[in-house]
């Protein structure tokens, strides 16, 4: 399943997927762990497989939380997931 | 006197609905689903998989409460009770918050089940345009979901823009699809969807003399458009179909239907229903496949 997470507002659309067939086979989801903000979380989805999601309290702020490592196009968690699992729309 | 009675336009009716052919469903395995939505919540009985009864309620300010008194209605035109129902599955913005409920799972999972049931398994692209939030959800074949996306950072593109513009117009919220495409030509879409600014620029258009139907016209396109793009993040497969309150709302439907290019699938069934509905049927299969817990 592709998971988008994110929003459109007045700025253009912040949505981050996760492809989480890709995603639940990778066993350290590195991602979780290199975000500064703590934008990820690991949680069981309705088919009690362990994947990883966009926390809830950040889903709908994620241009201002993403701003630094955009605007040095170094996006720390692209960079570490091993499955290509993550992609950012923006 | 100081102003006359002031109606509430955007009061859409409570329903609620029993099957006339099963006459004894404790024969069979009962099931329940509950959604609680931001502005409705329904609750669907099912007996071996097929619809039983159900209930569409107005949520009102607490969530467990609101459930119960979607259970109730729905149960209140059958002999059964809470204690017939084997697994009862909660789902919507507050499914964490359903008392009786023995599992909460996620409203994309269950809108995607109910509309398989609802549609058919044809139905791949499913639109659910809520209360205050709005999905866009591709599902294979049997139910389950291949993408979604949603938008529930603010309520452009919801049931309750739609209940703000018919308050401000005067039109019944259920006479809006009707009235909006009755305009000889089709006006631009308003540029705002955002509930507020779309509310002040129907009252510049209105004073730039355009009727309701135009500027109904304008906002059902508003609204379309913003749904389509959240449509395309996911794509679309044939067929296309919209479950939630607005898909009672002609005027967004065929402008909808009009900017992809297909047709919606229709249905019989209430279309409010469909997450309540997957969570009856989720129900049913965890049921069967661990037994309540």
């Amino acid at each position: 399943m592709i998971a988008n997470y994110g929003y459109e507002d007045g700025a253009g659309q912040y949505f981050i997927s996760i492809d989480t067939d890709l995603c639940v086979v990778c066993e350290k989801k590195p991602c979780v762990e290199v975000c500064e903000h703590g934008v990820y979380s690991i949680e069981e989805d309705d088919w009690d497989d362990e994947v990883v999601v966009v926390v809830e309290s950040k889903k709908l702020s994620l241009s201002d939380l993403c701003a630094a490592c955009k605007h040095e196009k170094k996006e720390a968690c692209l960079a570490a997931c091993p499955a290509g699992a993550l992609v950012h729309s923006w | 006197m100081l102003t006359v009675d002031k109606k509430e336009y955007w009061r859409w009716e409570e329903s609620r609905w029993l099957s006339a052919d099963m006459d004894n469903p404790r024969d069979g395995l009962i099931t329940a689903g509950v959604d609680v939505g931001s502005t409705s919540t329904q609750a669907v009985v099912t007996v071996d998989g097929e619809i039983y009864c159900y209930a569409n309620v107005r949520t009102g300010n607490n969530s467990p409460d609101s459930a119960r008194n979607a259970m109730d209605y729905a149960l209140g035109q059958t002999d059964l009770t809470l204690d017939d129902i084997r697994f009862c599955v909660g789902t919507g913005y507050g499914r964490v918050n359903v008392p009786f409920a023995d599992k909460a799972v996620t409203e994309i999972t269950c809108h995607a089940k109910g509309a398989n049931y609802m549609y058919g398994p044809t139905a791949r692209t499913l639109l659910d345009m809520g209360g205050q939030d709005c999905k866009a959800i591709l599902c294979n074949e049997t139910g389950k979901v291949l993408s979604f996306a949603m938008n529930e950072k603010c309520a452009a593109g919801t049931g309750r823009g739609m209940e703000v513009i018919a308050d401000l117009l005067g039109v019944h919220v259920e006479d809006i699809g009707d009235m909006s495409l009755s305009v000889s030509e089709e006006p631009q879409g308003l540029n705002n969807t955002c509930v507020v600014y779309a509310k002040s620029e129907a009252i510049a258009k209105m004073r730039l003399g355009w009727t309701r139907e135009m500027v109904l016209a304008a906002y059902c396109q508003a609204m379309a458009e913003r749904v389509v793009r959240l449509i395309n993040r996911n794509g679309v497969i044939p067929d296309f179909a919209i479950t939630g309150g607005i898909a009672k709302n002609k005027g967004v439907v065929r402008r909808i239907e009009r900017l992809l290019g297909v047709e919606a699938l229709k249905t019989n069934w209430d279309t409010q229903i469909a997450g309540a509905l997957g969570a009856a049927l989720v129900a049913k299969r965890t049921y069967e496949r661990k037994g309540k817990k």
